[in-house]
Order: structure tokens, then C-alpha cells, then sequence
């Protein structure tokens, strides 16, 4: 398991594998949105936090099609599917990995950015702890939607199509813990109802995965 | 112990394509698959590696003991050959990856990037993969695709060291080995659709 979680980070990190994709797209959202907006610093203080939220899921849905689409094309699926690893396993390795390379990042950048849109002192905590909790169920969630969509060609869009509505619970409570944190509100509702997601779906969806995966390798 | 397939009929995509199949595979036996294109080889091979249930019919003796390769060999381009190997090794849990490298050729290319190989020394990669699995049943669909005869060579070398190990081998292939083994010709066992699909759907609709 250690075997595949270490070539996929290092297939990223190598030259054509997608690392910083993400990271560059959240970075070109962020940094477009004051100048589309206009120079009204109050206004830009009120949608960071949803702003920043969105910008980091749509980061995460860009590198999607490639989580599972290049093992397939290569045939790695098949051979994997027939290694000692459950197929179950494959898929949450294949999620940390897409986490590791894309959703940690977009944690790590997010106060940074956060500055280019005049989030408000109190928010950058509680923006980084709603992403922290928030980005594991969109790797998950997203590899649902690989899983799905793994056999088809140009199967993008349909993998957009599929994953968005799974990530509007996500969205609205992340966004709303950034929000909240950002005015001074108590926070912890919506927390827990993200953290309630994220183990949910870190718990539920590799089964799903794996199945939706052995349909597809028929 | 023995692969045993016994009264097998597999579909690929809905439709039956061989029915009624059953042979055994002894440790230290390799058969050969013979049969013309389209006939279900591929479909049979994937169903032995459990890729995908046969219709009906017992696959026994294959339940993680089946290293398989297909006309894919899952090869990383921008990883380098030593590592595409080291990580099939660790998945497996077998051994190193030295005596699978010598036994390919493979070692002068170790430190290259696999992307950067031909056709026929990708393909020797993915043989070599099979020695790092440590698995004893070898299901092999057309292994010897753009391989030279002095590769051909070495892959019948490997195959049968692995018998001589004890393991045993399942190959479709269409070019002669050199190989002591058994041919099996899949025609005669194709499925009869208008016998197993067609009639009964077809009485069903208008009868």
C-alpha cells in the first residue's frame, strides 16, 4: 500500500503528472476575482471565504480525470486489480494520494490567498481548519466519480457532471464554517456537520469504489 | 495445486463466446491457447484472473495464485525501469528485482526512463514484471507481441525456469515457443448463440 502511495506521489511530482495544477488554478481564481469584482475592499471581505471555497473545489475536480484514467490506459487497473491489494484499498491509496498532491496545497496556499481578497483577521484560522476538514471528501468523493466514469473515453465531463451535486454539501458547510469564522460566529454546527461528511464519505465511499470499479473492468 | 476450469461459458460484452470449456493446469504444465481472432481468448484469460465472472462454470485454483499479463503492460513512462519493476515487487511482496532484470536483459536499461524504450523493450518489462510477482500461475495473453527472436528466447528461457520451479503458465499465443506444452484450440467450444441467447429471447417476445 506504501508501494502505491509512494509511485503516485512520485508520478505526480514528475514532469506531465499534474502536481501544482490545482494549486495554479486556485492561485488564478484568487487573484482574478478582486479585479472582476472592483475595488470595494467591504464587499470583497464578504465572499472571501466563499470565494476561496469554491476556487479550492473547482481546483480539486481539475485533476480528477486523471486519477484513475492513466492506470487505465496503461493497464495498470487491470494488473492491480489482480494484485494482493484489495481493490478497496486501491481506491482510498489513489484518493490520499489525489489529496496529498492537490488538497493539501490548497490548504497550505489558502491564507495566502486569502490576503489578495481581504479576508478578515479572524477567518484565516477557521478558512485552513474548514479546507483541512473539507478536502479529504472531495478526494473521496472524486474518486467515486473516477471510479465511475474510468472506462469512457473523454469522460471529463460526465465526471464533472456526476461529482458536482456530491460536492455541494461539502461546499455549503465548508463555506459556511469560513464565513461564520471569518465575522466572529460560533462555528461548530457546521463543522461538525463537514467533519460529519468527510468521515462519512472517507468510510462509505472506497466500497462504492471498489464496485463501481470490478462493473467497470469487465 | 491445479487450475481447474471446468464447463465454462464466458461472454464478453452480453454475448456468450465460448461455452462449455474445462481443461487442468498441473504445477510445472504450461498449455498454449490456440483459436482465431475473436474467438474469446482474451475474454477467458480475463475471466481465470477474475477480472470478470464467467456466465457459468468453475474457475478453481486461481484465488490470488495468477500473475497476469495483458496486451497492456502498465507501465509508467516517466518512471524509470528499475522503479516500474521495484514497485510491481513490493505490491506482491516478492523479492528483488535484479534476477528478473538479468533474466529480461534489462539490466543496461535499468536506470532509463521506461517512457523512453521501444516497443519490444517495454514488452520485455512487462515480462519481467511476472518474475517480481512470485505468483505460480502465469496467465499470458500474447506475450511475444513485438518481441524479437532473440527476446522470444529469453521469454521461453523464463517460462521454463518457472516451470522447472513448479509454477505453471497459460499462454494464447499464435507463434511456436519451442515450448513442451499442451495446445488447447478454443474453436470448438464456441457458444451457439441462436442455442444459448437467441431463441428463448426471440419466443419470449412474439410466441
Amino acid at each position: 500500500m506504501i508501494a502505491l502511495l509512494l509511485r503516485d506521489l512520485r508520478l505526480a511530482i514528475r514532469a506531465g503528472g499534474g502536481f501544482g495544477l490545482g494549486l495554479a488554478f486556485f492561485l488564478i481564481v484568487t487573484v482574478l476575482v478582486p479585479f472582476a469584482v472592483g475595488p470595494q475592499s467591504a464587499l470583497l471581505a464578504t465572499i472571501a471565504p466563499g470565494v476561496l471555497w469554491l476556487g479550492a473545489l473547482l481546483a480539486c475536480l481539475l485533476s480528477l480525470d486523471r486519477l484513475l484514467a492513466l492506470d487505465w490506459e496503461d493497464g495498470s487497473l487491470d494488473l492491480l486489480a489482480t494484485a494482493p491489494l484489495p481493490l478497496e484499498a486501491v481506491v482510498t491509496i489513489k484518493a490520499l494520494a489525489h489529496w496529498i498532491t492537490t488538497g493539501l496545497p490548497l490548504v497550505l496556499a489558502a491564507p495566502a490567498l486569502g490576503v489578495l481578497l481581504n479576508l478578515p483577521g479572524p477567518g484565516y484560522l477557521w478558512l485552513v481548519i474548514s479546507l483541512a476538514a473539507g478536502t479529504p471528501a472531495l478526494s473521496v468523493i472524486g474518486t467515486f466519480g473516477a471510479a465511475l466514469t474510468v472506462g469512457l473515453k473523454r469522460g471529463g465531463l460526465l465526471l464533472s457532471l456526476l461529482v458536482l451535486p456530491l460536492y455541494v454539501p461539502t461546499l455549503i458547510f465548508g463555506a459556511e464554517v469560513a464565513r461564520r469564522g471569518a465575522v466572529g460566529m460560533d462555528t461548530a454546527t457546521p463543522l461538525l456537520m463537514l467533519v460529519g461528511i468527510s468521515a462519512g464519505a472517507l468510510a462509505l465511499l472506497p466500497f462504492a469504489s471498489a464496485a463501481v470499479l470490478r462493473v467497470n473492468l469487465r | 495445486m491445479d487450475l481447474t476450469v471446468s464447463d465454462l461459458t464466458i461472454a464478453r460484452g452480453g454475448v456468450p463466446v465460448l461455452a462449455g470449456l474445462g481443461f487442468v493446469l498441473e504445477p510445472g504444465h504450461a498449455l498454449i491457447l490456440r483459436g482465431p481472432n475473436g474467438i474469446g481468448k482474451t475474454t477467458l484469460l480475463r475471466t481465470i484472473a477474475g477480472l470478470q465472472p464467467p456466465v457459468s462454470g468453475r474457475v478453481t485454483g486461481a484465488e490470488d495464485r495468477i500473475a497476469y499479463a495483458a496486451h497492456a503492460d502498465g507501465i509508467k513512462p516517466t518512471l524509470s525501469v528499475a522503479e516500474n519493476l521495484r514497485f510491481w515487487a513490493r505490491v506482491f511482496g516478492a523479492g528483488g528485482i535484479q534476477p528478473a532484470l538479468e533474466a529480461f536483459d534489462l539490466t543496461a536499461l535499468s536506470g532509463r526512463p521506461a517512457g523512453s524504450l521501444s516497443a519490444g523493450q517495454k514488452r520485455r518489462l512487462g515480462l519481467a514484471r511476472l518474475l517480481v510477482t512470485g505468483r505460480p500461475v502465469w496467465v499470458l495473453d500474447e506475450p511475444t507481441v513485438s518481441l524479437d527472436t532473440r527476446a522470444v528466447a529469453m521469454f521461453a528461457d523464463a517460462i521454463r525456469a518457472h516451470l522447472a520451479w513448479g509454477g505453471s503458465a497459460l499462454i494464447a499465443t499464435h507463434i511456436d515457443l519451442g515450448l513442451e506444452a499442451e495446445v488447447l484450440d478454443v474453436s470448438p467450444f464456441r457458444a451457439d448463440l441462436a442455442k444459448t441467447a437467441g431463441t428463448d429471447a426471440f419466443d419470449e417476445a412474439f410466441g
